[in-house]
């Protein structure tokens, strides 16, 4: 639907302009891999190990610091009520909003991710199905995150409660993208069908919980 | 359902009705001690310290309960819209987050004998934990909104968020643990428990439900006493 | 197109904050919100715009479109302004118009005199001019219902006679019109609604 379209477009030139994109999660990801060898230490046996499960903690909260940029700014200046009395249901725009958060901030950092863990000594066979389950499963880690950013809008404490709320929802997204890759190579299909089973799944339910949730922000 | 509409109505059935609860959770705690400390057997492996799972495992059950009970109340707020079902989400939370919390401290109490450290990541006590971090969630959301009526819209949809992720949850821990861990670290023997051991156990889960009831209805009195005042608070306000 | 309100109450925090208010508005027609602050000009304002629904009483809508609702008829202009400042003027409107249905950019644009401002960041409009940005929504799609909250703040004189213009032509066009203000619009209203009246 253009309206749709035009929603998508903006969000993400908002997002390349206003910063808090993909430059700023870059950087903050850049900087916890350098906090992690400071403090488990420079074996590379170790850091090898660690790599794959590092690398995802880092992409959990990266995502989920980014994400209450994706109804904030909209509702602080008054855009979200408009967007509310629009042809579309407010499901719909929940869902390219977090769309939009995917596309500019969750899928640049799991593309990036996997080949930033060669500062990690992350195996080299290691680093495709990590890029595959990151891709996959950070579709439903933005949704996820939408979801809290709706419950918690406009709250102090905010971030503090977003992260309580969505990395439990997390837990099994962390899960099965580990799976993917214990360098058995059989799970890598199962752990990747299952991560989209539950993108799809955070497809649906996402906007239903987050739109009920702002419109109880909006009255 | 409809005579609990009211709260006034509520209050002095659920008065009448505590006493003969309270009764009934001293009955069937006295049993299931009796059952779980007398006659049950010490097991063959662990010895006495068996006996705390007479403790955590019907805790672990009202931590699961009582989440299940929040998101049942909060469905009924969204479809029925009954006045009463959003209070009764809310109370229930802690008194759940309390069971959670014995659950996995006497989990971690039964653990250290065996294997000598206070916390293990098996699948049950990581599950629980993450259990424990829903029932945070849902209090502070609670606690974070001040408008009641908002705050009462957002934790509906944060205890059904809830519900629905926590099959997911429990199946994904069970899997990453089998990935790590082979054995099942707390035996109980599954459907073979003897049945000494069976009926202490059930009895408990008995007394616990009893007592969660008894709580439960403490703590909605106490929340409708509240908003009463603060009905009254408002009204003198506006004069 | 008309609207009629029935025994309307509206709720907020467990306060009534109006109850028992009943008015009809009909196309062309101008209907004038006062009160004291706290009254419940705003929150009738979102009532109508179905952005909070009435804890009494109920709206009716006859004419318009039925598969849409009050609100997805209407116009809200509230005291924030819905502009991106990272955006230029004309970007800000081509997105309302594109999200919102169809519209004629440069009409609108003349509308609230930003023709000459039209690739200008945001950012850096004034105050007034950021109004009238805000403004340029309703000359920019065309929808039945406007719903004004304290339109005139912010405008200088000019301005606001551009405001009675655009009000002026809506209602020629057989457009409905409800605001809220403390200061006379420029225009004669229609009928009027006090809230908040002295008990």
């Amino acid at each position: 639907m253009r309206l749709l379209w035009a929603l998508l477009r903006r969000d993400l030139i908002l997002a390349a302009r206003q910063g808090g994109g993909v430059g700023t999660a870059l950087g903050f990801f850049l900087t916890v891999l350098v906090l992690l060898p400071i403090g488990i230490g420079p074996d590379q046996v170790t850091l090898q190990r660690l790599a794959p499960g590092m690398l995802w903690i880092t992409l959990l909260l990266s995502v989920l610091l980014s994400a209450d940029r994706i109804f904030q700014q909209d509702f602080e200046d008054g855009s979200l009520e408009v967007m509310a009395m629009a042809p579309a249901s407010l499901e719909l725009v929940v869902l390219t909003k977090a769309f939009a958060h995917w596309l500019s901030t969750s899928l640049p950092l799991s593309l990036a991710a996997p080949f930033l863990g060669i500062l990690l000594n992350l195996r080299t066979e290691t680093i495709w199905p990590l890029a595959l389950s990151m891709v996959l499963g950070s579709l439903a880690l933005s949704l996820l995150a939408s979801i809290g950013a709706s419950l918690t809008l406009n709250l102090r404490r905010g971030g503090l409660l977003i992260s309580i709320l969505v990395l439990p929802l997390y837990v099994p997204v962390l899960v099965f993208g580990m799976s993917a890759t214990t360098g058995n190579p059989e799970m890598i299909m199962p752990s990747l069908l299952i991560l989209s089973a539950m993108a799809l799944a955070s497809l649906v339910l996402a906007p239903i919980a987050a739109a009920a949730a702002l419109r109880a922000y909006l009255k | 359902m409809q005579q609990f509409a009211n709260p006034t109505q509520f209050l002095s059935l659920a008065n009448k009705a505590l006493p003969t609860i309270w009764a009934v959770t001293t009955i069937l705690f006295a049993l299931g001690l009796y059952g779980a400390l007398v006659t049950a057997p010490p097991d063959y492996q662990q010895g006495e310290t068996v006996r705390i799972m007479f403790v955590h495992v019907p805790a672990a059950w009202l931590a699961m309960l009582v989440y299940t009970v929040m998101a049942l109340a909060s469905a009924v707020a969204i479809i029925f819209r009954h006045p009463l079902a959003d209070v009764a989400a809310k109370t229930a939370a802690p008194i759940g987050a309390v069971f959670c919390f014995l659950a996995l401290a006497t989990g971690s109490l039964w653990g250290k004998p065996m294997w000598g450290a206070w916390w293990v990541w098996d699948a049950r006590l990581t599950s629980m934990f993450v259990l424990f971090l829903l029932y945070v969630g849902y209090i502070a959301i609670w606690q974070a909104i001040e408008e009641p009526t908002r705050a009462a819209t957002i934790a509906r949809i944060v205890a059904l968020v809830g519900v629905v992720n926590i099959p997911i949850i429990k199946f994904s821990v069970d899997w990453w643990n089998s990935l790590h861990q082979p054995a099942s670290v707390f035996k109980m023997g599954g459907p073979s428990i003897a049945f000494p051991m069976l009926w202490p156990l059930l009895v408990m889960g008995l007394a616990y439900t009893f007592l969660f009831l008894a709580l439960h209805l403490i703590s909605i009195r106490s929340e409708i006493t509240a908003r009463k005042l603060r009905n009254l608070q408002i009204a003198r306000g506006e004069n | 197109m008309q609207i009629t309100a029935e025994n309307l109450s509206c709720e907020r925090g467990g306060r009534t904050v109006f109850s028992n208010q009943n008015f009809k508005l009909g196309s062309g027609e101008f209907l004038q919100l006062t009160g004291p602050n706290g009254s419940g000009k705003s929150s009738l304002l979102r009532l109508l715009a179905n952005l909070a629904e009435p804890s009494l009483g109920k709206i009716n809508l006859e004419g318009g479109s039925t598969d849409l609702t009050l609100g997805q008829q209407a116009h809200y202009i509230a005291h924030s302004d819905a502009s991106k400042s990272a955006l230029t003027v004309t970007e800000n409107l081509v997105f309302w118009r594109d999200f919102l249905g169809s519209g004629d950019l440069m009409r609108a644009l003349q509308a609230v005199n930003l023709a000459a401002l039209a690739d200008y960041p945001a950012a850096l409009l004034s105050a007034g001019q950021k109004r009238r940005l805000a403004l340029a929504r309703l000359a920019l799609v065309p929808r039945a219902v406007w719903l004004l909250d304290e339109p005139g703040v912010g405008l200088d004189e000019s301005s606001q006679k551009l405001l009675a213009g655009i009000m002026n032509g809506h209602l020629r066009e057989g457009g409905l019109i409800v605001a809220a203000t403390h200061v006379s619009l420029g225009l004669k209203p229609d009928s009027s609604l006090v809230l908040g009246g002295t008990p």
